[in-house]
């Protein structure tokens, strides 16, 4: 042990030391690994957080290849990423990977957001950590959309065309700022430009800089766990959390477990299914871009789908941009909307379980029908559950104000 | 100033700084949000375009681009331009009151020339192409349908001067471009006369 005097340290220990006195490296490894402790019950829905960081880096890596290949120009793009998926050495699965990265980290960041409402996450005292993780996912929006308009082709930059006249539906500032975001009258070489500098550098640099936040308040606040209580409360004589284990090497095994079924399934979709039918690279967007003629159908790339599906549902132009805006700004007001105390979904009561399934069917629907035309009955069925969207969070203030649950426990459990 | 040890004097010294380091920030940020703005060259682009329309028939379409933007010219025929007097179409805004078109477009037809449409082709609502769909009737658009333009991505209904039917998620009648004629058959889109009425 480490009070163990050591006769002809090694030449490993002597560099550590050497390495401690002049930077923390020892001090960080212990605050966020060897010494950080986190409930012992964590359960299957607690991988999401460490497969959304393989993913970050799958993107940061591939993404920076990618751009040794690829010409941000309106002229020269669609063929640039032909170039890569054809000649480029092993081009194909760098852009394949990237372009599968985008979709699977939605669907990880998502399953992430679920797990909080399941068990609480974002309450008392893990609210700036649930707001940092909320800026995370729009910079991932952004991040998603921007990059969507570089391949330059027809969904490409009818897409950008339809979420940038998102804009003109703010009353007076809206064109200019259309046309300040553009740099043109129209979209154009100049947008594709600056929409490369920010896929590539602003937005990337503003994302590492939220994980680093995210992953600095969690460790402060310590992590929830499915049990909703703060392993904190219950201390040993040294100090450490009783229903506790350390990150490392109980989680970080865990998670490579984790992390290697995610990467058997995503090496499954790059190899067999890289356009996933339609839904991860559209088939619009094999032919170049077109500005005289839009697609016959547009829609957007799923992860956006439930967002564009409520921005249909209102037969107002302003409206249908508000509700959609809206739709995720009243999650950033989760940890206030939710009044209950008790954190996890196995204590509560049944109305809350019922909503939240209702507000889970609400958002896996409307992302189906956001794919489909915007006509008859899909019509109907997008302002319905546009409806019960919204009216998740107004039934959850009132209802959590006086929410009858089960009692929690003082002590973790392994069971529900 | 020895009494509070010049504290107040160091508050107004940390307000004073702070104002001007940020009366300063917002200067910096000036060329930077400017020059977002549409470039010098992008301007000269935009220029204005010179269209022959002498080859364009009655009933048939044409489209340039102007500002990187798709302009419609319809040559609509006495047939197509009767159709616009229909009573019952239910349109927002069927006297052209909002500002889409210049003065001069601003009357029934929506043109200079009755026949001679000019539109920029791109939907109010999110700016996708509308299609041509001049005929009347069809199985697709209901028995109601005049004939006009139909945008694909969200359903926006427009008849043949671009004015928008009610019940559709565009809000405003097509923008009609600033043109002018250099001749009979020659136009020129985005220059206005010095004479608009």
């Amino acid at each position: 042990m480490s009070g163990v005097e050591v006769t002809g340290e090694s030449q490993g220990t002597r560099l550590l030391a050497w390495i401690d006195a002049r930077f923390p490296l020892s001090k960080m490894m212990r605050e966020h690994a060897t010494e950080y402790y986190a409930g012992k019950n964590f359960n299957v829905w607690y991988v999401f957080g460490v497969l959304a960081f393989v993913v970050l880096i799958i993107q940061l890596l591939t993404g920076i290849f990618l751009t040794m290949n690829y010409k941000p120009a309106a002229l020269d793009a669609f063929a640039s990423v032909e170039y890569i998926m054809r000649d480029v050495e092993w081009g194909w699965l760098i852009r394949y990977m990237h372009s599968t990265g985008a979709s699977a980290f939605f669907i990880v960041v998502y399953l992430h957001m679920f797990r909080a409402m399941l068990y609480g996450s974002y309450k008392n005292p893990r609210e700036l950590l649930w707001l940092i993780g909320m800026l995370i996912y729009v910079a991932l929006m952004a991040e998603g959309f921007l990059g969507y308009l570089l391949p330059w082709g027809q969904m490409s930059y009818w897409g950008a065309q339809v979420i940038i006249s998102l804009f003109g539906a703010i009353p007076v500032v809206g064109d200019p700022l259309v046309e300040w975001i553009r740099g043109d009258y129209n979209i154009s070489d100049i947008t594709l430009n600056r929409f490369f500098a920010l896929h590539v550098i602003a937005v990337p640099l503003a994302l590492v800089m939220l994980v680093v936040m995210h992953i600095l308040a969690l460790h402060e606040t310590g992590s929830n766990n499915p049990d909703g209580i703060e392993i904190k409360a219950n201390k040993g004589p040294d100090g450490i959390p009783l229903d506790g284990i350390a990150f490392h090497p109980f989680y970080t095994a865990k998670d490579l477990v984790a992390i290697i079924i995610f990467l058997i399934l995503f090496s499954a979709v790059i190899f067999f299914a890289p356009e996933m039918g339609g839904y991860f690279l559209e088939h619009a967007n094999f032919e170049p871009a077109n500005i005289m003629k839009t697609p016959e159908h547009i829609a957007p790339v799923w992860y956006f789908t439930p967002f564009y599906a409520i921005l249909r549902a209102i037969p107002d132009k302003l409206g249908g941009v508000v509700l959609m805006g809206g739709a995720i700004v009243v999650l950033f007001f989760l940890p206030w909307i939710d009044r209950s105390g008790v954190k996890s979904i196995r204590y509560r009561g049944w109305g809350y379980k019922g909503a939240l399934t209702v507000f889970a069917v609400s958002f896996l629907v409307l992302g189906v029908l956001g794919t489909l035309p915007a006509e008859g009955i899909y019509t109907t069925l997008a302002r319905i559950f546009t409806f019960l969207y919204f009216g998740f969070f107004v039934y959850l203030y009132f209802y959590t104000g006086n929410e009858k649950g089960k009692p929690v426990p003082e002590r973790l459990t392994y069971h529900g | 100033m020895s009494e509070d040890n010049g504290l107040s004097r160091r508050r107004f010294l940390t307000i004073a700084t702070s104002v001007t380091g940020a009366v300063g920030t917002v200067a910096v940020a000036v060329p930077f949000i400017s020059s977002w703005q549409p470039s010098a060259r992008a301007r000269a682009l935009g220029a204005p375009v010179k269209v022959d329309i002498s080859k364009l028939e009655d009933g048939a379409m044409m489209r340039v681009i102007w500002r990187g933007t798709p302009v419609s010219i319809l040559k609509r025929s006495p047939e197509m331009l009767s159709r616009l007097e229909n009573e019952q179409a239910d349109l927002r805004d069927r006297n052209s009151e909002q500002e889409q078109q210049p003065a001069y477009a601003q009357n029934e037809f929506r043109s200079i020339k009755p026949e001679v449409l000019v539109l920029i082709s791109n939907c109010t609502h999110l700016g996708c192409v509308p299609t041509n769909r001049f005929e009347v009737a069809p199985a697709d658009l209901g028995p109601d349908w005049v004939g006009g333009f139909f945008c694909p991505c969200h359903g926006s209904k427009f008849d043949l001067a671009g004015r928008v039917f009610a019940g559709v998620p565009a809000p405003l009648n097509l923008l009609v471009p600033p043109y002018r004629y250099v001749g009979d058959n020659v136009l020129i889109i985005g220059e206005d006369t010095e004479v608009a009425a």
